[in-house]
């Protein structure tokens, strides 16, 4: 059994250092999923649109946070922020702000996707029916979107709740931040310690996003 | 990349410029100049970011720029309290201010940018003095020297690089000082490159170079925690500095700490921080050579 130097984790608050890291990335990066959510599903609508200049706007919210490396949108709206405009946000609601951009950006375009997949014959189908297109997209259009759209958007919650080991560059201390002070002040004492913390990091992220996952397969499921 | 600009510029209102000069770091290439006078054309220079020694001593409380995760330099406790080099003098800072010190965790690479936006009103986070750096930043007074060293094993310990022949490679790992230094002022010498720090010190290790050449401070710090092993040159090259940095122009703060720097050179105080701090790392041997007292290189 190499030496995982796992006993620095036991040190003084080191794993409750590690647990608050945690719930910074879970704060930050779920306050940005409930708000990008809602602002994503309506977005998505509004690209299905027919009014192109609506279409173009969007398009080109979508590229821009799209091309921009994560990293890049943090630093900008941190510093940039300040630059510009003399606002003097704070690395939180900077990581929150981004998160959130990207969020809706993504979740827009996952729905676009989607409803775009609906086959046309189910709107047709609708009207035979006799229903409004109000009624057939409430009825018929949505179930099925959704459906479509769980898999994608957990994925994206996850990948929201993983990136939050960026926001270390705008000087959020988060769990990862914390794992590397640990191993650093252990540098001499535990020289193998690593591999044991970034080995515990990984658990915890792993038990975030796992449950995340399995609800995803059960209402997957459940609505078929 | 142009076109990227057109569109940052509409949709934003923010010029590309700005935002590569709040992202990119202190290379002044042309873009950066170019970021420069664009910045002067709009308001961010004419605004003052920083706050003056008055207004931080009203506060109550200074911001200042640490490591978090360099141990012995700057780094966080199993308590979560910050220690090390730059953060025992920080505390000092605070105390002769008579204000709380509120620490900033950051990292090599958005030093600059902190001090630029006066997000934090001093760097105190190991920060080599260098003349691009400058043009950015004001360095106060040094408190610390910083060269390359040599570290050779003890059945041939390397203390002149003209012992070495053409067989003898010397590590180096790749993109560091040492790399540059050595290819430039040795071009004749053998080196034998690598990725990182592991890499490098298994090589090492093996035997697959005679020596290794890196910061002093790193192989001092090795030699003294593995049996067998001498720093045979513990001083090469340009000797730079660490001093701590504020925001350009901040001249209330800076004549503060110039002055600080300058009386606590008084009763020694930076050889009390390095007993207190560097001790376990670097050993009573250096401590004269590593240290800069009352802001004066030696």
């Amino acid at each position: 059994m190499p030496d995982l130097g796992l006993e620095v984790l036991f040190k003084g608050k080191n794993m409750l250092r590690l647990l608050d890291g945690l719930g910074v990335a879970l704060k930050i990066s779920l306050i940005a999923v409930a708000i990008s959510i809602p602002l994503g599903l309506l977005l998505g609508i509004l690209m299905t649109r027919k009014n192109p200049i609506v279409r173009a706007l969007l398009r080109l919210y979508l590229e821009f946070i799209r091309i921009m490396p994560q990293m890049v949108l943090l630093f900008l709206v941190f510093f940039g922020a300040t630059r510009v405009f003399g606002w003097n946000l704070s690395g939180e609601l900077s990581a929150v702000i981004v998160f959130t951009l990207w969020g809706t950006a993504e979740m827009s375009d996952l729905v676009r996707g989607a409803l775009t997949s609906i086959p046309a014959h189910q709107y047709e189908s609708g009207a035979a029916l006799g229903l409004t297109n109000a009624q057939t997209f409430f009825y018929i259009i949505i179930p099925q979107t959704v459906r479509r759209l769980i898999p994608l958007s957990i994925n994206l919650i996850t990948r929201m709740i993983k990136t939050t080991s960026l926001i270390l560059m705008i000087g959020v201390v988060e769990v990862l931040k914390v794992a590397q002070q640990i191993i650093e002040a252990n540098r001499m004492s535990s020289p193998g310690a690593a591999f044991g913390v970034y080995l515990f990091v990984f658990f915890l992220y792993f038990i975030v996003c796992w449950p995340i996952g399995r609800l995803a397969k059960y209402l997957e499921k459940k609505w078929v | 990349m142009k076109k990227l600009k057109q569109i940052l510029t509409a949709a934003l209102g923010l010029s590309l410029a700005l935002s590569l000069s709040a992202c990119g770091s202190s290379q002044p290439t042309a873009s950066q100049s170019a970021a420069g006078s664009t910045a002067a054309a709009g308001s961010a220079d004419t605004r003052v970011v920083y706050r003056t020694l008055d207004e931080i001593k009203e506060s109550g409380t200074i911001n200042i720029g640490v490591f978090s995760d360099k141990n012995p330099f700057g780094y966080v406790d199993e308590n979560g309290d910050y220690q090390g080099y730059d953060v025992y003098f920080a505390n000092r800072i605070g105390e002769d201010l008579g204000v709380t010190v509120n620490y900033v965790s950051t990292e090599a690479a958005n030093r600059i940018e902190y001090l630029q936006t006066g997000k934090v009103d001093i760097i105190l986070a190991n920060f080599t003095v260098t003349a691009e750096r400058a043009e950015e930043v004001d360095f106060a007074l040094p408190y610390m020297n910083v060269a390359l060293g040599i570290v050779s094993p003890d059945s041939r310990v390397i203390e002149n690089l003209d012992d070495l022949t053409a067989d003898d490679a010397v590590i180096v790992i790749s993109g560091t000082t040492a790399e540059t230094y050595l290819t430039q002022n040795n071009p004749d010498l053998t080196l034998q490159k690598y990725d990182t720090y592991a890499n490098a010190k298994n090589a090492f290790e093996n035997g697959n170079g005679v020596a290794w050449a890196n910061d002093n401070t790193e192989v001092i710090a090795f030699a003294l925690q593995n049996e067998g092993y001498t720093v045979g040159i513990p001083s090469l090259g340009s000797q730079d500095t660490i001093a701590p940095a504020v925001s350009k122009g901040n001249a209330t703060l800076l004549d503060w700490l110039n002055n600080e720097i300058e009386t606590l050179g008084g009763e020694n105080f930076f050889h009390a921080d390095y007993e207190a701090t560097l001790v376990d790392t670097y050993g009573l041997d250096y401590e004269d050579s590593l240290v800069v007292e009352g802001g004066k290189v030696g």
